[in-house]
């Protein structure tokens, strides 16, 4: 479990997002998503789950280990960190090599990267491309390669910054799906995301942040159907949620944000209305 | 992390701040005439009076211009270089005057440059590189466009706090895959910042054709009479800076070529 | 009267076709369409579909700065602008990217905006006046001494916007502009530009991959596919009638209108399915009260 206590931070340049009293707790296996409007706190949060920043009070566990203690390397191996740009990443001649990097990093042996490199490509159908230069690559397959990238360890929590910008709806069910089956292999995924139409299909828990204080958590349909806290961070209401909202006075639940709930809950409806005509 | 602090610090003598002071205002042709009068009676005369009293006049201009605090930091960083600078004039034998001299010398040169770059916003600078011909003939040359090389320093100028970010996201990015900076032997060291410089010059790369694309989307580079909305006029106070400055220039050179009992060391 | 000439018409596309210089295939091919002036069009379809490459079409990127072959011709307010260099195109047809930091060069937002009518030549007063027009009506006079770097995502947009109109042009381009904003920054800037047209008159053309966020405002939709138009007509038109063909492209409809789709597939309701949510929860509320 990854527990951040009470965290405040503050750049030293005094520019930045800051976190100001941050409690949140990460369990193994779940997928959570982490909104708020640019300039929450969001990614600084990220970046203090592996120890890229350390909190100036309070304190991040990661499985028990103290982040202040413990280096970027050792949290690395538990926490994986997928930046919201590929190319701040990409540096090798073949895809390989760009997704063994980590591998020899963290100091596996050899016989266990090819394994794992080979495993990691055929798992994000990028085994055809293992021996081109990621550079050649159009842009959503560099976001594949980045991602591979960080999968190649198999770390248990991974966090995915800003994973849907730019990408069409298809694109967007592969990402739900492949976050299901990284679940599903006991691994938390936790997105930084401000895509409220794709948290409200995917339904993870919601940690909500806004100018750098938690203002709201719990699951999806109960916070982005709350106004008070979807306006405070920024956010819109999914669309799902909003025609509820007018539809308020024919009593249904006030917690609908995705669409196949909705249709059921109209449905039901719409067959009693008409039985009754 | 203490060593980067510091040198972090000691360029923040170098950078720009906005204000409004006479200093800031004046034009930076006027201004770069007042630091080569200083550059060219810093070399000729080794007197030591002369150099300290360089070194004074800028004094007011840094109070002017509210930077004081920052000119310290510049010549904190300068102080490892000026000691070495002494100590090696002294051990080649040159007596502690003359030593002290070269020193003061540095730090003169150190002040003028601080102080011009303090003051001057790249704007302005960009401005007054448009203007040189000698600029405008070359950026002809080179690049095709009488503004194009002014423009490249303004845009430069303007990426630099965008790369910088972008390097330290590359650095995040390679350390979160078990990347580790600080060990490991001198040639160690040296391969492990080729995860962050081919990221980092791709990136910039790419900036730099996506500002391009913006930039012909803009009309860029325009028509050979192209206007600008602002543009530098001199002031009083310029005409004031030129004048003393080439009056002193202008003296300088004159003592230095009729009466060399100036150039000894005191 | 030839077509071309008609007062109305301010873009027009002739059989375009691009394929980029040592691609396999093309990335566009026989694209024909008009637009009127004052028309607010959304550009729609999955990725790689070609939008991108039409709108570099459209202001000249294509094909100067990316070099390939290209077939057909366009035409903006009459004149074909097929072989002309970018910098004059790009007074007809501004473009405004995806990335909102790297549309920004100068050091203040003031200059900023100041840099294309200085390109254009204009006397000082001129560009005085069109500089202090375009901060306003995309509210960023507040902001005009900052620098680039110190701006919100939100804030950039607007400037990179004010930016293009202090060059007056016929249309706008806006590829993706809301991708990097947050919900509400990208609603306020929809938002903005949405009155733009309506108070000037000015030509929009959206590249947005979230038709939620745009349909409320276009009155258009063309959808691409492999470099085809697939769909092109007013946007409850295309909702109604080819529905099932975008969600399969992967579009992304507006869910209440994927809502309703579902319901009409099941029976439950008709007639012209919703493309914003107060028109849904108005269809859905007259249903429920019967």
């Amino acid at each position: 479990m990854i527990l951040v206590e009470d965290v405040s931070f503050e750049y030293p340049s005094g520019r930045g997002e800051a976190l100001s009293g941050v409690s949140v707790k990460f369990e193994p296996g779940e997928f959570v998503a982490v909104m708020g409007e640019n300039g929450a706190g969001k990614t600084t949060l990220a970046k203090h789950l592996n120890g890229l920043l350390r909190p100036s009070s309070g304190r991040v566990l990661v499985d028990e280990e103290d982040t202040r203690r413990t280096s970027v390397a050792r949290l690395a191996r538990k926490v994986g960190l997928v930046f919201q740009n590929p190319d701040h990443l990409l540096f090798s001649e073949t895809v390989r090599a760009e997704v063994a990097f980590a591998l020899h990093n963290l100091g596996y042996a050899g016989k266990t990267i090819e394994n794992q490199v080979e495993k990691t490509l055929g798992s994000l159908d990028l085994t055809r491309y293992a021996d081109v230069s990621p550079f050649l690559l159009s842009g959503g397959e560099r976001k594949r390669v980045a991602l591979a990238a960080v999968l190649a360890w198999e770390p248990e929590y991974l966090i995915l910054d800003e994973p849907t910008i730019g990408q069409d709806y298809l694109q967007k069910e592969r990402l739900r799906n492949f976050i299901v089956q990284l679940n599903s292999q006991g691994k938390a995924v936790i997105i930084i995301t401000h895509d409220v139409e794709f948290v409200a299909e995917a339904k993870p828990r919601v940690v909500l942040l806004s100018k750098g204080r938690v203002v709201g958590e719990g699951p999806a349909d109960r916070v982005l159907s709350d106004a008070d806290k979807v306006a405070s961070a920024s956010l819109v209401k999914p669309q799902i949620a909003k025609l509820f909202d007018q539809l308020s006075r024919f009593g249904f639940p006030r917690d609908v944000v995705d669409v196949h709930r909705a249709k059921q809950l109209l449905e039901d409806r719409l067959r009693e209305v008409s039985v009754h005509v | 992390m203490s060593r980067t602090f510091v040198t972090l610090r000691s360029l923040e003598g170098f950078k720009f701040y906005g204000r409004k002071t006479i200093v800031h205002n004046l034009d930076p042709r006027a201004k770069a005439l007042f630091i080569t009068t200083v550059f060219v009676v810093s070399l000729l005369f080794t007197n030591l009076y002369v150099l300290l009293g360089l070194l004074t006049v800028h004094v007011p201009f840094l109070l002017a211009a509210g930077v004081l605090r920052r000119w310290v930091y510049s010549i904190r960083a300068g102080a490892l270089l000026a000691g070495i600078i002494f100590f090696a004039n002294l051990l080649t034998g040159s007596g502690v005057l003359p030593a002290l001299a070269l020193t003061v010398r540095f730090l003169v040169l150190l002040t003028t440059f601080s102080l011009f770059f303090m003051t001057t916003s790249p704007d302005d600078l960009g401005l007054a590189l448009d203007r040189v011909g000698l600029v405008r003939w070359l950026s002809r040359r080179w690049l095709g466009f009488p503004n194009a090389l002014s423009f490249t320093f303004t845009t430069a100028v303007r990426l630099v706090p965008t790369l910088a970010v972008d390097a330290q996201t590359v650095i995040d990015a390679q350390r979160s895959r078990g990347l580790e900076l600080d060990k490991g032997n001198v040639l160690r060291r040296i391969r492990n910042y080729v995860p962050i410089l081919i990221p980092l010059l791709l990136v910039a790369i790419r900036r730099s054709l996506e500002l391009a694309e913006a930039l012909e989307a803009r009309g860029f580079p325009g028509r050979e009479d192209r206007t600008s909305l602002y543009e530098l006029r001199f002031k009083a106070s310029d005409y004031l800076l030129v004048l003393g400055s080439s009056t002193v220039l202008a003296v300088s050179m004159w003592i230095f070529v009729i009466h060399p009992v100036l150039r000894l060391p005191f | 009267m030839d077509p071309s000439k008609t007062p109305n018409r301010i873009l027009e596309a002739r059989n375009l076709g691009f394929q980029y210089e040592g691609a396999e295939a093309r990335a566009l091919r026989g694209v024909n369409f008009c637009v009127e002036r004052g028309e607010f069009v959304l550009l729609a379809g999955p990725s790689g579909c070609g939008k991108t490459t039409l709108c570099r079409c459209l202001n000249g990127l294509i094909p100067h700065f990316y070099p390939g072959v290209q077939e057909g011709e366009i035409l903006v307010d009459g004149s074909n602008v097929t072989s002309m260099p970018t910098s004059e195109v790009s007074r007809k047809v501004g473009y405004v990217f995806q990335n909102p930091e790297n549309q920004l060069f100068a050091l203040t937002v003031e200059k900023d905006v100041a840099f294309g009518p200085e390109n254009l030549g204009l006397p000082r007063s001129e560009i005085r006046e069109r500089v202090d027009w375009a901060m306003r009506i995309t509210g960023t006079t507040e902001l005009k001494n900052l620098a680039p770097y110190e701006l919100s995502g939100g804030q950039q947009q607007r400037v990179a916007l004010a930016g293009i109109l202090a060059m007056k042009p016929s249309v706008v381009v806006m590829d993706e502009p809301t991708s990097f904003l947050d919900p509400v920054t990208a609603e306020e800037v929809m938002k903005a530009v949405a009155d733009l047209r309506l108070e000037h008159g000015i030509t929009v053309i959206v590249v947005e991959h979230r038709l939620d966020l745009v349909c409320r405002y276009a009155d258009r939709i063309i959808v691409m596919d492999s470099g085809k138009v697939v769909a092109d007509g007013s946007v409850q038109d295309v909702l109604d009638g080819q529905f099932d063909q975008l969600t399969g492209l992967g579009v992304g409809v507006p869910r209440v209108s994927q809502l309703w789709a579902m319901l009409k597939r099941d029976g439950l309701v008709s007639g012209q399915t919703p493309k914003v949510v107060e028109a849904a929860a108005e269809k859905l509320g007259g249903k429920l009260s019967t």
